[in-house]
Order: structure tokens, then C-alpha cells, then sequence
């Protein structure tokens, strides 16, 4: 049982959560999960650093990421809701106003 | 082997296995589902086995906090707005373009990742197991003595940044409705004593068309 363990299962998450952002084009609401995955990745590293190295500044930062990931799941959600009352679907393709 | 098989080494890394396949499962049917609702759901089972491992990792504190701010806010907004959202479910259309591109980024990123893990850095992580600690050692109490010391600051405006988040979730989501009795508490502030106020007038009483009591 090593640290790298952990780091590859962080990675194997990461990448699923990726690749979940670019399938999911017909709905925000599971880009939105993509992101918190993504989130859980990251927040599995600094953990699992946190305790191999014995340090653990590592997990208060873990504390700072789940309050501000909190803070965008609230907000993002506000958002996507505006969005359907406004267009009646959550399709990215449709999101282009903008002509970004 | 019978030792190693009961042994609490083995038993640790039987849990690793069982709970980071249950997580990559999870990921992986968050990502895929049709359905938002069992996307959600996967996501719930997701954030336990998370939680599971940390628990390994002995990180107490954060464990419980990831099962109780996580399934237990976040991921209940994301049912509620789900549910309440009437998403029309797409049939499927094949394998896009998109998801092609996803895949092959995913695995090439996958690689790379790996790649870096196993030859640069493997000899600069630390091999060695998990510090033994001393009986009585508490990780909520280690925990609270940065937080509250050296992290107040920070502490304090991880508060605000939730203040914000509130404000703007009310904010963006609050909606004139038109069919809605409303006076202004503003401009019944602003009623003057003698000009706008209702006043009583005299006047005689009316006779006739009488209706109802008892004449």
C-alpha cells in the first residue's frame, strides 16, 4: 500500500471526469458532475500526499476546496436554472449567444 | 500465507481495491448515464467510496465532512434542481465525434500521467507506509489547531465566499411574478400626514336602497 497508488486512482478519476465533459453535450447539469468529480480527484491527491508526508496542511487546503467547490456547485446550478427557463433545454450546442 | 491473508496489511489494501473500484465504476456510470437522476445518484455512491478511502488515508475529519456536505447539500440541490427541471431525455445517436475526441484525449492524458508517475517521480514520493501514530492522536484536533491558528484568515473568507455564493444563488434565480399583489413598502414610507393620506369626508347618509337587516 503506497502513495502512488492513490495517485493513480486520482489520476484514472481525473481522466474519466474529462473525458465525461467532452461525451455530455446534451446536458450542463452532468458537466456540472464532471467538474465535482474532477474536484474529487484532485482533493484525493492532496489527501493522500497529506498523510504519506505527515503533514497535514494538505488536508486543511482539502477544507478550502470543499467550501469554495460548495460555493460553484450552488452557483452553477443557479445559472443552469436561469438558463432553462430562458431556453427550455440544456444543451450546450444551443448555449451560443455569445458567438464565442 | 494464511498469516499474510489475515493480516491487517492485507485487509487494507483488499478495502483500497474493493472501494477505488467501486469509485472508478461509479465515475464511470456518472459520465455515461442517459438519465441525470442516476447520474446523480452514481455521483452520491461516488463521493462514499471517496469518503472510504480517506478514511484509510485517515483522514477522519474530512471523510465525514465530504459524506455530510456532500450528499448532504450539494448533491440534494442537484436532485432537487434535477427533479425540478423538466429535462427531456434524448435517445441515443451513436457514438458522436465528440466522444471520440473525449476518449482519445482521456486515455492520452491517462498515459502521460502515468507515464510521469512511474519512471520521473517514483523514486521522489515517499515509499514507506502510513505514519504510525500515537494512541490518542486526534486528526479533527490537528485539523482544528491549523485551521483555527495559522488558517483564520482564510477560515474567515471561506465564510464570505458561502455568503457570496447565497446572495448570488437568490439573486440569479428570484423572479417578478405579474399576477402578484405587491405595494411597495418604499412608497408607503413615503405617504405624507396631510397631502396623500386617505381622508374621512362628511357627508349626509344615504336614503333608500335599503338591503337586508330587519325592517
Amino acid at each position: 500500500m503506497s502513495l502512488i497508488h492513490y495517485l493513480v486512482l486520482a489520476g484514472i478519476l481525473f481522466v474519466i471526469s474529462l473525458a465525461g465533459i467532452f461525451i455530455n453535450r446534451r446536458n450542463v447539469l452532468i458537466l456540472l458532475m464532471s467538474i465535482e468529480l474532477m474536484l474529487l480527484a484532485v482533493n484525493i491527491n492532496f489527501i493522500a500526499f497529506s498523510s504519506y508526508l505527515n503533514d497535514i496542511q494538505g488536508q486543511v487546503f482539502v477544507f478550502f476546496i470543499l467550501t469554495v467547490a460548495a460555493a460553484e456547485a450552488a452557483i452553477g446550478l443557479a445559472i443552469l436554472v436561469v438558463i432553462f427557463r430562458q431556453r427550455r433545454s440544456l444543451e450546450v450546442d444551443k448555449l451560443n449567444e455569445l458567438k464565442g | 500465507m494464511i498469516e499474510y491473508l489475515i493480516s491487517a496489511e492485507f485487509y487494507q489494501i483488499l478495502l483500497f481495491y474493493v472501494y477505488s473500484g467501486i469509485l472508478i465504476g461509479a465515475a464511470l456510470a456518472v459520465v455515461t448515464m442517459r438519465n441525470s437522476i442516476y447520474s446523480a445518484l452514481f455521483l452520491i455512491l461516488a463521493f462514499f467510496s471517496a469518503a472510504a478511502l480517506w478514511l484509510l488515508l485517515e483522514a477522519e475529519f474530512l471523510a465525514l465532512t465530504l459524506v455530510l456536505v456532500y450528499v448532504g447539500a450539494v448533491m440534494v440541490l442537484f436532485l432537487f434542481v434535477i427533479m425540478m427541471l423538466d429535462v427531456k431525455i434524448k435517445p441515443k445517436s451513436g457514438i458522436s465525434m465528440y466522444t471520440k475526441v473525449g476518449i482519445f484525449v482521456a486515455l492520452l492524458m491517462a498515459l502521460e500521467m502515468i507515464m510521469l508517475l512511474g519512471k520521473k517521480m517514483a523514486h521522489v514520493l515517499p515509499q514507506d507506509d502510513l505514519v504510525k501514530h500515537v494512541k490518542g492522536y486526534s486528526n479533527v484536533k490537528e485539523v482544528a489547531e491549523n485551521l483555527y491558528t495559522q488558517y483564520i484568515l482564510p477560515f474567515e473568507l471561506a465564510s464570505v465566499i458561502l455568503l457570496v455564493a447565497i446572495v448570488a444563488a437568490i439573486l440569479l434565480t428570484l423572479r417578478k411574478r405579474s399576477d402578484y399583489k405587491y405595494v411597495s413598502p418604499e412608497s408607503q414610507v413615503h405617504v405624507k400626514a396631510n397631502k396623500n393620506r386617505m381622508r374621512v369626508v362628511k357627508m349626509e347618509t344615504e336614503k333608500g336602497n335599503y338591503i337586508g337587516g330587519d325592517e
